[in-house]
């Protein structure tokens, strides 16, 4: 087909408009991406989630999580006033089907999203004998599949049942916190399908991220503090039954 | 759904660490015991008990072999596991295996060993024809030295291999109890009298393991029990397992009385899931009724026929109640949430790889490879003064 210069220059626009829709859906280019400019965390609302059990069906996709085991997972509490401190506590199927009606009117009842709490001064990466778990310069929990035994020594000191151990692959997995993605600026498969902005992925280097006014204004907690892991998994409104 | 009562996470249904892993700590605790035994005819003098000295020390050396192979075969990349030797996790308590493993084997065991035979084994090489001659003869390290004075360095040496052996022995089961008590998201696990309580439970494993082998490979060879040997090795049995029944009711009473967040999920599987392996097999049958029968042996004077009946009877139970214990910690460590409001149960297959059949073909294996030693380097006491005469 042969164009004269009056068609190319009305076509350029339009090919210029299609470029810029093409590259809205590509992450940032990885090299650009600097490890020590992160320090990655997730934010997680507990009085906004509502147990839809999207986040688990998100990660299982995204990251081809093997059937029967989870990433991460959503737990329905169940608590009332004679039996404060012994919940009553269902996460079928991880919550990736969402929940059964709750039957019983008395007390209270809330969900908890978990997922590995990316801990600063995580035990799992402490006992691994080879290293093949470590944490990144940017605060994420890795591991690294070539090199992992498969002794599940890990596994066994998580504090918080976050790890498995993958049945075909037979190494430790556990959440990465997306880091294909969020290296590329976007965000983890759980939160972006979150409905409600439950789970909200925070940066805590980046001065920027309203975790920080977050953090200060409300009352957050990690899940068992008195493990002292340096979890970076924040829970606003964390009842205290929840184990 | 699954043997699953209450809460657990996800991932926990399944148990990591099976069989194998429970087979590990057992093992290991044989060597530890058998070495303390020979050592103390090495290092305490303790003449009575030299008869066992020999075979004590082979025990150690084949359940040693066999200890890595249950490990090996539980990794998911079992090709790997080199890996810990070449490029180890320095805050991995696992990482030090290795290393543990290969000193207690090459600078204690072994190294004891070849003292201990070589006069023999230089004499074997001259007079052995054939393969089995070529095995003496690499066996000599090309060391023909038996003279008086050689033998006495031997001597001297084997001593300082043995005193450095008895906290190598300490190192190498202590370490295996470490690698649970030191993990502190798990309260059944967690408790720095671990190590101690699987030190002192490897020695009374260990010691009656090789009373055991001795009296079986006396009788299977015709011969006469020395009832002073086992005797004084019973003595001893009693005093060691004493002290580790005393640690084990201090963790026992310590977690009772103290009775933290986790007390009531436990207290729930000791008297539920875990009430026949633990109150039932390792409690009441492997250490209360092993402890009585040799109380009574040491306060009334039994027939020789009678006490020897009882030295099995004792001994085998608190191999039943140590293998009982290994369980507790391994499987019990497992069946609880660590979210503290549920149960599972362990599955234990019969023909995978981690089965039944192959946990108890490894328990076998290391009497196999006794078998095999044995014939190389004959433990018996007989065999050894007769050699040393004729070397004379």
């Amino acid at each position: 087909m042969k164009m004269n210069r009056r068609q190319v220059l009305i076509l350029l626009p339009a090919a210029a408009i299609a470029w810029e829709s093409l590259m809205a859906g590509t992450p940032e280019e990885a090299p650009n991406y600097k490890l020590s400019d992160h320090w990655w965390s997730m934010l997680i609302d507990v009085s906004k989630c509502i147990g839809c059990g999207n986040c688990v069906r998100a990660c299982s996709q995204e990251n081809k999580v093997p059937e029967g085991h989870f990433r991460t997972w959503v737990e329905r509490y169940h608590v009332d006033d004679e039996h404060m401190t012994e919940p009553q506590v269902i996460s079928p199927n991880g919550g990736f089907d969402g929940f059964p009606a709750a039957t019983d009117d008395s007390g209270k009842y809330f969900f908890v999203p978990k997922l590995c709490n990316h801990c600063a001064d995580s035990p799992c990466t402490q006992v691994c004998p080879v290293g093949a778990t470590f944490v990144t310069p940017d605060g994420v929990v890795m591991v690294d599949r070539t090199y992992c035994l498969g002794c599940a020594y890990c596994v066994q000191a998580c504090p918080y049942g976050c790890r498995y151990i993958h049945p075909e692959l037979e190494v430790a997995d556990k959440c990465d916190l997306c880091y294909h993605r969020i290296t590329k600026g976007l965000t983890t498969a759980c939160c972006e399908n979150c409905p409600t902005a439950a789970r909200q992925l925070a940066d805590l280097k980046n001065p920027k991220d309203p975790i920080h006014a977050f953090l200060r204004t409300h009352n957050v907690q990690v899940l068992k503090p008195q493990m002292a892991t340096g979890a970076k998994v924040f829970y606003n409104d964390l009842d205290g039954s929840v184990h | 759904m699954n043997g699953v009562e209450g809460f657990m996470y996800p991932n926990e249904i399944g148990l990591q660490w099976s069989i194998l892993i429970v087979l590990y700590p057992y093992i290991t605790g044989l060597v530890a015991g058998a070495f303390i035994l020979a050592s103390l005819v090495r290092v305490f003098r303790v003449e009575a008990v030299r008869p066992t000295y020999r075979l004590a020390l082979l025990t150690a050396l084949s359940f040693l072999l066999v200890a890595p192979l249950p490990l090996q075969l539980h990794l998911g990349h079992p090709l790997r596991s080199p890996e810990m030797y070449f490029t180890p996790h320095s805050s991995s308590a696992m990482a030090m295996f290795g290393y543990v493993y290969l000193w207690y084997l090459m600078a204690v065991l072994v190294f004891e060993i070849w003292l201990d035979y070589r006069a023999e084994i230089v004499q074997k090489a001259q007079s052995t024809k054939g393969l089995l001659g070529l095995l003496y003869k690499v066996m000599t390290l090309g060391n023909f030295n038996i003279s008086h004075e050689a033998l006495e360095l031997d001597e001297k040496i084997g001593w300082v291999v043995t005193l450095i052996g008895i906290p190598s022995a300490f190192i190498l089961h202590g370490y295996v109890g470490f690698i649970f008590g030191s993990i502190k998201a798990n309260p059944w696990w967690n408790s720095p009298l671990m190590p101690v309580v699987f030190i002192f439970s490897a020695m009374v494993s260990g010691i009656s393991a090789v009373m055991l082998l001795y009296m079986a490979t006396t009788k299977i060879r015709g011969l006469k029990i020395d009832v002073a040997c086992v005797d004084t090795i019973a003595m001893y049995l009693f005093y060691t397992f004493i002290i580790d029944f005393a640690i084990e009711s201090l963790d026992l009473i310590h977690r009772i009385y103290e009775a933290d967040e986790s007390f009531r999920s436990l207290n729930f599987m000791v008297h539920t899931k875990l009430y026949i392996p633990h109150i039932v097999i390792q409690i009441m049958l492997g250490t209360l009724t092993p402890l009585i029968i040799l109380a009574t042996t040491q306060l009334v004077k039994f027939n020789e026929t009678i006490r020897k009946r009882l030295y099995v009877i004792a001994g085998s139970l608190i191999l039943i109640g140590v293998f009982a214990m290994r369980w507790n910690v391994v499987i019990g460590g497992q069946l609880f949430s660590k979210s503290l409001l549920g149960y599972t149960t362990y599955k234990l297959a019969l023909i995978t790889k981690e089965g039944l059949l192959v946990a108890i073909a490894l328990t076998l294996l290391p009497l196999v490879f006794l078998y095999v030693m044995v014939r190389i380097l004959p433990p018996w006491p007989e065999k050894q003064n007769n050699a040393l005469a004729s070397g004379d």
